[in-house]
């Protein structure tokens, strides 16, 4: 998956989760090598549980140290976190069960884990939403050739008409548009884009500026099909969703079945460009608006209301 | 307006819904003169098709009068107070299948292609009346219907043939015909024809038409097999008989050259163990279709002949005789009907007086008893082989 690459390739050089991989590091060495003093220096006593706990706990640091520091991935951040409430509970019992001898220092490296949860917390939520980016394609054959397909698709204003989360595309500049999209719950999301290729009656592709709500990216692809059947198109979206409520809720919005939901747009596209509007079903009366859902509604003609609804 | 509904399996009722209003820029009102019941309304009243919802109008044949058109519908194509009869699936005639004059398979019509693609690979065209899987779309039992694409789907007919004579142009007459085209008949070929239902009537009339030396009939209704004897055609009756070897002694040994089945994904078996097995199949839905007939005709065909299948199956079969398919060099050639390519030529053919579509109507009803006709229909009960409903 080329997602997961990329998303490792990012983490390595993240100095947060190199910082918590030197740090288990530096944790760990101590805890196997010397498993009795160090759980003395914790003020936990050095029973034979005690020094198996404490080699324990080391040699899971050492592999978290690895694994954040050769392959980081999201899973090691939660690793981390995992472990860290083992070590809370075991310090928990330590305090409950004191004989008074060291505690200070007990409690000093209670405080240390909570500090270092919370750290470890922040990194795997943080880092897990970061590297989320999401492709994808789709593809169709419409009759025309690719200039005229090439026409049709860059008249941006027009995308809503057929991609079924698009609400309004504003052409803002001669590269750049504004647009506006429908999330769940009735929010939206808006972006700035700038065209960053265009060749004419082959490609175009485009990207979201700075600060779009969702990070995002796509191009269109444009090749005569053979055997003169038309223009093959094909199409590349892709989303790197930020952390934060927004993120959660376009990804949960893309998780519904976004492949499903690109190819519906390219059928539409396609019943634009080969018959001028989009077919509508006494069934799935609301053109794009009909996601396909079931039970539908019957596949009887609509009474006044159910016809306003569904051509307004 | 009335209109005859699917309440659930085994029920229809003629209900009060809304008048049909245009929805798309293309679409046409018809009010219907004229309307028939198929035996794919069966497949639908027995519950064989997924996605069917109680409130549905059924009816894929009707034709009408043309009573309001929409805005993007040229006046040279379509106006006002034409006659026309309406092909079952839908057409926009601009994509790649149209083009290939594929109708029933567009690409442009079925709002749930996604479905559509997900039950069958690629997505169908839109039909009148039949399910969700191919649209949702509301069909023609009923006093006035939505043609949808009318600019070019609808039939005019400017003769003055009356609504019996052209009816069935919008499905079993072009069904039967195509069966046959299919079968690439060459001289002296005897074709066989399973199912002597009404699209398997139009298959032997087509078969004779495009110059079959022999027509054989296979079915178990009396009644349907004496239709068939009295056009000339050779009778089997598969409950009395063994048909594979019943069709090896009347062709010399040779099996026919070219086999039709145009019974579907109900058909009944004469050995009850058989239709035992794929009974129980089918209501467990381990298999969603029944198909003695296919098999047999696989079986029956000599070899290197052709086996063109036009009745109607929704999913998964079991026992395909694929060797006997693929070691004889058996061509299997099938397809809802592409209606649009063939209303012209046929009509010819009715014109002409070459073929006769009434024959095949033993019952006319008023639209308000279509639940009785789909009975009669269902139940081979008053020796009915077709219905035509009357608003
Ligand atoms: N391909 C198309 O476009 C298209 C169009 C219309 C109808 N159809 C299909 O054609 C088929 C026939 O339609 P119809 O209106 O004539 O229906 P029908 O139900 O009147 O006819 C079916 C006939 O097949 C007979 N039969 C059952 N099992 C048999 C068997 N094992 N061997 C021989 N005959 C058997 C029945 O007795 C009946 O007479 C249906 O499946 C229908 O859905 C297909
Ligand atoms: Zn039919
Ligand atoms: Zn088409």
């Amino acid at each position: 998956m080329t997602a997961d690459t990329r998303s490792t390739s990012r983490l390595r050089h993240d100095p947060l989760v190199r910082g918590l991989g030197w740090a288990s590091a530096l944790l760990g060495v101590p805890q196997v090598v010397d498993p009795a003093g160090f759980a003395r220096a914790l003020g936990v006593g050095d029973g034979s549980r005690q020094r198996l706990t404490t080699a324990a706990v080391g040699v899971r640091e050492l592999a978290a140290a690895a694994g954040l520091l050769w392959r980081p991935r999201p899973a090691w951040l939660w690793g981390r976190v995992g472990g860290d409430l083992m070590d809370l509970a075991a310090l928990a019992r330590a305090l409950r069960n004191h004989d008074g001898r060291g505690l200070g220092r007990t409690v000093a490296a209670t405080a240390a884990v909570t500090v270092i949860t919370a750290t470890d917390v922040y990194a795997a939520v943080t880092r897990t939403r970061r590297s989320a980016p999401m492709e994808l394609t789709a593809t169709t054959t419409v009759a025309g050739r690719p200039d005229e397909v090439y026409d049709l698709w860059t008249d941006l204003e027009r995308l809503p008409d057929f991609m079924a989360h698009l609400e309004d595309v504003r052409v803002t500049g001669p590269r750049t548009t504004h647009w506006r999209a429908s999330a769940p719950f009735g929010r939206t999301v808006e972006w700035d884009a700038e065209v960053t290729r265009d060749v004419p009656g082959r490609l175009i592709a485009w990207r979201s500026a700075d600060g779009a709500d969702v990070d995002n990216s796509g191009e269109v692809r444009l090749a005569p099909a053979p055997g003169d059947r038309g223009t093959e198109l094909q199409v590349t979206l892709r989303y790197d969703l930020p952390g934060g409520a927004l993120g959660k809720t376009a990804a949960r919005y893309f998780g519904e079945e976004p492949h499903q939901q690109l190819d519906d747009d390219l059928r539409r596209f396609k019943q634009i460009v080969e018959t001028g509007e989009i077919v509508r079903s006494e069934g799935a009366p609301g053109g794009k608006r009909a996601r396909g859902e079931f039970p539908q509604h019957p596949a009887r003609p609509l009474t006044e209301g159910e016809l306003k609804e569904a051509l307004t | 307006m009335k209109a005859n509904c699917w309440t659930g399996r085994n029920t229809v009722e003629v209900l009060d819904v809304p008048e049909p209003s245009i929805l798309n820029s293309r679409d046409a009102i018809v009010r219907i003169t004229s309307t028939a019941i198929c035996g794919s309304d069966l497949h639908l009243l027995d519950g064989y098709v997924p996605t069917m919802e109680k409130g549905d109008v059924m009816g894929h044949e009707f034709m009408g009068e043309v009573v309001e058109v929409g805005s993007g519908i040229d006046a040279d194509k379509l106006r006002v107070g034409d006659r026309v009869v309406v092909p079952f699936p839908i057409a926009c005639g601009a994509c790649g299948a149209c083009r290939a004059e594929l109708y029933s398979c567009c690409e442009n019509t079925n709002p749930n292609a996604g479905l559509s693609e997900k039950f069958f690979g690629h997505p169908t065209a839109g039909i009148y009346g039949y399910s969700h899987l191919t649209g949702g779309f509301a069909g023609g039992q009923a006093e006035y219907a939505r043609v949808v694409l009318a600019d070019v789907n609808a039939l005019k007919i400017g003769s003055d043939l009356d609504d019996e004579q052209v009816l069935f142009l919008s499905d079993i007459l072009p069904t039967g015909y195509m069966g046959a085209e299919m079968c690439d008949i060459q001289e002296g070929d005897v074709v066989a024809v399973w199912g002597a239902g009404p699209v398997g009537q139009f298959a032997m009339d087509s078969a004779r038409v495009l110059g079959a030396e022999k027509v054989i009939a296979i079915d178990k209704e009396t009644y349907r097999l004496d239709m068939a004897t009295a056009e000339g055609y050779t009778a089997v009756d598969y409950e009395d008989v063994d048909v594979r070897s019943a069709l090896l002694e009347l062709t010399g040994g040779r099996g026919p050259d070219k086999c039709i089945d145009a019974v579907g994904m109900e058909a009944t078996h004469g050995a009850s163990h058989v239709q035992l097995y794929d009974r129980a199949k089918q209501a467990a839905r381990s298999e969603t279709d029944r198909p003695h007939a296919l098999r047999q005709a696989i079986l029956s065909c000599r070899s290197g002949g052709v086996v063109s299948v036009i009745g109607v199956y929704g999913g998964l079969i079991d026992k395909f005789p694929a060797g006997a398919w693929m070691n004889r060099s058996l061509t299997l050639r099938t397809g809802q009907c592409h209606v649009q390519k063939y209303m012209k030529p046929l009509l010819g053919l009715i014109e002409q007086g070459k073929i006769d579509p009434t024959r095949v109507i033993t019952h006319r009803l008023p639209l308000s008893e279509a639940p009785t006709g789909y009975e009669l229909f269902k139940n081979k009960a008053d020796n009915c082989e077709k219905v035509v409903l009357r608003p």
